[in-house]
């Protein structure tokens, strides 16, 4: 078992709010990241988790039972930091044996678990090495090995795979997936790289500033982003904003800014009856523009002017000017355009986000 | 290191790196060769015929041997070498400890209190002795070991507590959270894990106290008074020269074997030693 359940936390330092009411029930077995830029509060809520910072105020349980006042070593948790922190002075069994050792367990099951974490991970070449002999993938595997053979009950990795090169990040990735899923325990994991955060958890909770934005699975944050922040920061490019006002002619809405005018498509007009003359915050994602075409005649369209042409081989990113703003667009890779072309843009109708432009809260 | 021509490289770098070493090594060559000539050629006027001062055909031990037959040259050397382990490693553990409070723990007034003993070390020596010497005549410690064993920590625990509080801030922090989370308490984590990391810095503290209390010589000549009691800095100097007469070959003598221990300390820890004052820890 392995369900944490975090009820109010708080956390100040001095005067600084640093995390804010923070409401989550983790589900056994789940892979739940936390993802957000620097400095938003996830590493210190993990930490609260972990035991290692005391909390302001809430309570942190673990499978029903209140943790807050436990030590780090009473909580039945393993933790992979950045820098691995694997023990110097040790060689890589002893790494992963010391937890075992101070928790008194016979030398025979501490062998038998090392061994067998060793298999999982393929580091069973290295066991007599010291963690200085030993390449960044190699470290990453023995601190992970570390964790798992105590068999804890929950996971928590803070951000475990950001001192790795891109290559090796991207493998070690999809092996974290496959140990989640061989090994079935609960895990918390701290990112502030979006790509981790949609491909790892069964949920992600966005935060900023201390306070979630948004928890949910990783296609609903992209498909319906709660608000502007989530938007912008899950999918990579980011999405398009541009701030329109809303205006009525004809019985259809409008979006009209300097370099805008669309006729928003009946779904979204049914969502902005009640902001006529209002300016809202236009989302659309790079890759939910096309280039225009004869059929497209019905969809929202918008001229651009092409500044750069970024190539990407299995798409072309076209940074470009809309009017007064800046818009960047996926397109096939089969298209031939150039820099200064102007160019006609599609919108995906079904694909058009809106958000406040004073709250920034979807409409 | 210097690249191009090799004669680049000795004029630049060997040439420069021969004479420094040549000037540092001097002092130890004279005292080497003042110590096995024999006193004829010692005082031999510098006008006379055959006076050469760098060199002698007629090495002598007699000097050495004089030093123990006639002095207590081997009781100063085992007074040193117990006041120098003994207030050592009073000094090591003290220090390692409030090093690693200093460093780790979140006190009220950890700041200004680390400050305050790095400011204890600023306080020459010339001038606290007087007030330890009313403290070791009140504690009736004077002329007994005891005097200096316990005397000089109060310079080894500021110094020693100042090396490790940087040493330990350089171990990472996350090493020791990652051992209380794996089920040690801080303690247990501090003995299995911080400290064997440190071990680079507890070497270095330790050899320089050691090199700092073996060579101690204001305290040592005001807290010892009797022959058999003195260090060996204390004995050589004050029972080899007696009056305006310096035993030249004797003192020599006494000063070489008393740096001997000292240059093997520190040449047994040498890799451990600049490991720790460079600070490194890598893992």
């Amino acid at each position: 078992m392995g369900q944490v359940v975090l009820k109010g936390i708080n956390k100040f330092y001095d005067s600084v709010h640093a995390v804010v009411d923070v409401n989550l029930q983790i589900r056994d077995k789940e892979f739940v990241v936390f993802v957000g830029p620097s400095g938003c509060g996830k590493t210190t809520t993990l930490r609260m988790i972990a035991g290692l910072e005391a909390i302001s105020s809430g309570d942190i349980s673990i499978d029903g039972n209140v943790v807050n006042d436990l030590a780090p070593m009473d909580r039945d948790i393993a933790m992979v930091f950045q820098n691995y922190a694997l023990y110097p002075h040790m060689s890589v069994y002893d790494n992963m044996a010391f937890g075992l050792k101070m928790r008194k367990f016979e030398k025979a099951e501490i062998d038998k678990r090392v061994r067998e974490a060793a298999d999982i991970l393929g580091i069973g070449d290295y066991l007599k090495r010291k963690p200085r002999q030993l390449s960044g993938g190699q470290r990453q595997r023995v601190a992970l090995g570390r964790a798992i053979v105590r068999h804890p009950r929950v996971f928590l990795f803070d951000e475990p795979l950001s001192n790795l090169d891109a290559k090796l990040r991207v493998q070690m990735r999809v092996e974290l997936k496959k140990l989640h899923l061989r090994l079935g325990t609960t895990a918390i994991y701290v990112t502030h790289d979006q790509v981790e955060a949609m491909t790892l958890g069964d949920r992600v909770v966005v935060m900023k500033d201390g306070l979630v934005q948004q928890v949910g699975e990783p296609l609903e944050l992209y498909n319906q982003p709660a608000n502007k922040f989530v938007a912008g920061f899950i999918g990579s490019p980011a999405m398009n904003f541009a701030n329109v006002t809303v205006t009525e002619a004809n019985g259809s809405l409008l979006a009209e800014n300097s370099g805008l005018r669309i006729k928003l498509p009946d779904e979204t007009a049914q969502r902005l009856r009640g902001h006529v003359g209002r300016e809202v915050t236009l989302g659309v994602r790079p890759e939910d523009l096309t280039v225009a075409g004869a059929a497209d005649a019905d969809r929202p369209c918008f001229d651009a002017v092409i500044e750069v042409v970024e190539q990407l081989g299995s798409e072309i990113l076209l940074d470009m000017k809309v009017g007064d703003g800046v818009m960047v667009a996926s397109i096939e890779p089969t298209v031939r355009v150039k820099v200064r072309d102007k160019l006609r843009l599609a919108m995906r109708p079904s694909r058009l986000h809106v958000f406040d432009a004073k709250t920034e809260t979807a409409i | 290191m210097i690249e191009g021509a090799i004669w680049r490289k000795w004029v630049f770098f060997y040439a420069p790196m021969g004479l420094f070493l040549l000037f540092l090594l001097f002092p130890f060559y004279w005292m080497v060769i003042t110590s096995v000539r024999p006193d004829g050629e010692l005082y031999r006027p510098w006008n006379a015929i055959n006076y050469n001062p760098f060199w002698t055909w007629k090495p002598t031990l007699d000097h050495v041997r004089y030093l123990f037959e006639e002095t207590l040259f081997a009781s100063w050397l085992w007074n040193t070498m117990f006041i120098a382990l003994m207030s050592t490693a009073i000094s090591l553990v003290c220090g390692v400890f409030a090093g690693y409070a200093l460093s780790r723990l979140n006190f009220p007034f950890a700041g200004s209190l680390g400050t305050g003993i790095f400011i204890t070390y600023l306080v020459p020596q010339t001038l606290l002795f007087i007030p330890l010497a009313e403290i070791v005549r009140n504690y009736r410690l004077g002329d007994t070991p005891w005097s200096l064993i316990l005397t000089y920590p109060t310079f080894l625990i500021p110094f020693c507590t100042w090396l490790m509080m940087g040493y330990f801030k350089a171990v990472p922090k996350e090493l020791e959270e990652c051992a209380r989370i794996d089920g040690a308490s801080r303690w247990q984590a501090m003995l299995y894990i911080i400290i064997p990391v440190a071990i680079p810095g507890i070497l270095s503290a330790g050899i320089f106290a050691f090199t700092l209390s073996w060579n101690e010589f204001i305290y040592a000549l005001v807290f010892l008074s009797s022959p058999e009691q003195k260090t060996v800095p204390v004995g050589v100097t004050s029972e080899l020269i007696r009056g305006d007469v310096f035993f030249w070959g004797p003192l020599m003598a006494g000063a070489l074997l008393g740096s001997i221990p000292v240059a093997i300390a520190y040449s047994f820890f040498v890799e451990h030693y600049v490991a720790g004052l460079t600070g490194s820890v890598k893992g």
